[in-house]
């Protein structure tokens, strides 16, 4: 029961951005009182009714991947965290407001993720830059969120909302920014809640419920074609488990 | 008239040092944050530039360039700049950032950064007393007594680093020392690892779904009043939590666990990229280094323990001596004075180039390794600070590897300091550190594969 209820979120970011502060915050709806720095990759769980309020509302199991570190680690590091990066469903980017780098490092973060997804002989299919389209005909959502804010002074904000637009026109993602020490910015029935499930939903229904043919059997493709050329690698395990 | 020329070359390129260290901040400490205190990267700028320019004096010296008269007035402002820099400037700009970022303190941020720079230079002043640095004749207040102390510091330094990193040198550089992985090791890791991490969503999922049922639960609880309603509601939540805490005991344990295996997989990835790397023809070269450093930091680690059981200072700089090697004992005549101003200035050229790259590399990574957004100012400042220290002590000890005619502008500059004794305590922190550091790595190399027995 628990393997068919299956979605996978991966939550990415740069170092000190407040991923595991957001995660905790969205799983066990408390803020992390004691944060400190993620070693290699904390799940937590949270349970996302589908469809909410509706006659075909399901409940499923969200996992949400936290996977530490920083877009310039050693390349040993990042053929490590790349073993987190299997059969992702959709992807949460997060930045930190107050640090505009943070922002500019998720096009990396993002590539570094769909690119290990995408292709699971490890090949990098692009050369780094970012590409538009590669987003358009990506097949995981993605959610943008903005954390810490809280210290952005007032005078800055419209700036600073501005930019996060743009970011989020680039992704085609939805954008949430708020605070991960205070619960009071995804309280129910806020439009952050709303967007929040919104996402949620659409994860789900990729994964679940998609009736378009082309990128399942792509990845059904792909997937015999490691069984076939690399009967170690374990990372399809069985291909019921893309259905 | 001379003298304004040469202040105007030294100006322009203390000019040139300061962007320089602009840039590397900008482009390799700062990659990933923003830059909001714009003080901290004219400090770490300054205090870059200023310690090269007195590299340059020293160049200059041995070339002859400039006037000598100007040339002693420029070491003096840079002595007493760098000075200046280093005691007042960037301890007060430390104590400042540390105390923004306690809360408590906000307010009063001025009063606290002096009272941090007043403890301090309590303790920087105590510094001197154990360390026979200074002869009596010197007041209290000579600038003497701010070089000895900033020297033995920075010499203390010196040592740790260059014992260390004559140690760890020859260890990476030779592939002797590689264990043997595989990647079918690797992948039984990643196994490993990925069966953790589904055992703690599992688990997770568990916790997640009682809690729910508890809170459900208690929503219906609540409409049960009365007595048997309160009685029920006891037993059911202390089953209910006591099962939680349990879960989240298992859980701690798991994530420990995961944590662990991951560092593991880190590990045997490098070492994998360190064997593939070391087939390569730079792999080779470097690999054929390491046996030529290995061999240099024996030697090296012997030389400082005569020095100190001998009780033994050298007299003759590397220079000289070579040349009268050279000149008795293999009997070829050439110009002394030409030949050894040449090789002097080489020889000076390439330790102050390469302790000034090494620096800065170690630099960097050491703040990679530790900053975050929060501390990134203080760590930068500390770092400057190990800067200037560093290169203030180097030209101190400069001084031995340097012929005679050469070296009276630093004694006359730095005045009456004891050099014995600074060459003699970085002797001994070499040695320290060189033999610590040789058993912390053969500590951690036998450490690693009885790991890999274990799993």
């Amino acid at each position: 029961m628990a393997s068919l209820d299956r979605v996978k979120v991966l939550v990415l970011g740069d170092s000190g951005v407040g991923k595991s502060s957001l995660v905790h915050l969205l799983c066990q709806n408390q803020v992390l009182g004691n944060p400190s720095w993620t070693v290699g990759c904390s799940v937590d769980v949270r349970i996302h009714d589908y469809k909410e309020g509706t006659p075909e509302e399901k409940t499923f199991y969200i996992e949400l991947w936290d996977v530490g570190g920083s877009v310039g680690s050693a390349s040993s590091l990042k053929s490590t965290r790349a073993v987190f990066y299997n059969s992702v469903n959709g992807i949460i980017l997060v930045h930190d407001l107050t640090n505009k780098k943070s922002s500019q490092n998720l096009y990396r973060w993002s590539l570094e993720a769909l690119n290990r997804d995408s292709s699971p002989t490890g090949v990098i299919v692009s050369n780094g830059d970012y590409d538009r389209e590669q987003f358009a005909e990506n097949p995981v959502p993605l959610l943008l969120i903005g954390t810490k804010f809280d210290q952005i002074p007032e005078s800055k904000r419209s700036e600073v909302l501005t930019r996060t637009a743009f970011l989020s026109e680039d992704f085609i993602a939805e954008e949430i920014n708020l605070d991960c020490t205070n619960p009071r910015y995804l309280a129910a029935g806020t439009s952050n809640a709303v967007k929040l499930s919104r996402f949620f939903d659409k994860v789900i229904e990729k994964r679940y419920f998609t009736r378009d043919p082309s990128p399942v059997r792509l990845s059904f493709i792909y997937c015999f074609e490691d069984e076939i050329n690399f009967p170690k690698l374990n990372k399809c395990r069985k291909p019921s488990s893309l259905f | 008239m001379s003298f304004l020329v040469d202040s105007v070359i030294m100006f322009t390129s203390q000019v040139l040092f300061f962007g320089f260290g602009w840039l590397f901040f900008m482009r390799q400490l700062f990659k990933d944050y923003e830059v909001r205190q714009y003080v901290v990267q004219v400090v770490f700028s300054v205090t870059f530039a200023f310690s090269c320019t007195m590299f340059e004096l020293i160049i200059f010296e041995i070339l002859g360039a400039l006037s000598s008269s100007s040339r002693y007035f420029h070491w003096k402002l840079n002595l007493y700049v760098i000075l200046l820099v280093l005691i007042f400037v960037v301890p007060f700009y430390i104590g400042y950032f540390v105390v923004s970022n306690i809360r408590l303190l906000q307010r009063q941020r001025l009063l606290f950064a002096c009272m941090v720079w007043f403890t301090f230079m309590y303790f920087f002043w105590k510094l001197g007393d154990p360390f026979p640095i200074l002869s009596p004749k010197h007041g209290i207040l000579s600038i003497e007594q701010l070089i000895s102390r900033v020297g033995v510091i920075g010499v203390t330094l010196m040592a740790l680093l260059s014992g260390f990193g004559a140690v760890n040198c020859p260890y990476t550089y030779m592939s002797y020392f590689l264990r043997n992985v595989t990647d079918g090791d690797i992948l039984a890791l990643e196994r490993r690892l990925l069966q953790t991490m589904d055992m703690i969503v599992s688990k997770k999922k568990r916790i997640a779904m009682t809690r729910r049922q508890m809170y459900q639960r208690g929503e219906d609880q609540n409409k049960q009043t009365g007595f048997w309603g309160m009685i029920k509601s006891v037993t059911s939540t202390q089953s209910g939590s006591e099962n939680l805490s349990l879960i989240q005991q298992e859980v701690d344990a798991l994530e420990e666990l995961s944590r662990q295996l991951f560092l593991e997989t880190v590990d045997l990835q490098s070492t994998k990229e360190r064997i593939e790397y070391s087939k390569t023809f730079q792999g080779k070269y470097f690999n054929f280094l390491g046996y030529f450093f290995s061999i240099y930091c024996v030697w090296k680690i012997f030389m400082a323990t005569i020095n100190i059981v001998f009780d033994r200072v050298g007299k003759t700089d590397p220079v000289t001596r070579g040349i009268e090697i050279t000149v008795n004992y293999l009997g070829i005549q050439f110009d002394v004075k030409f030949w050894s101003q040449h090789i002097s200035f080489i020889l000076v050229g390439i330790i102050i180039v390469t302790s000034i790259r090494g620096l800065l590399i170690t630099l960097t990574k050491f703040f990679y390794a530790i900053s975050s957004s929060k501390s990134s100012n203080v760590i930068v400042l500390v770092l400057a600070q190990i800067m200037g220290m560093y290169f203030v002590s180097s030209v101190l000890l400069m001084r031995m590897s340097m012929p005679l005619e050469y070296r009276s502008i630093v004694t006359e500059v730095l005045g009456e300091l004891q050099f014995n004794f600074y060459h003699r305590w970085f002797d001994v922190i070499f040695l320290v550190s060189a033999l610590s550091s040789i058993l912390f790595l053969y500590l951690a190399h036998k450490q690693a594969p009885e790991k890999h027995m274990a799993l």
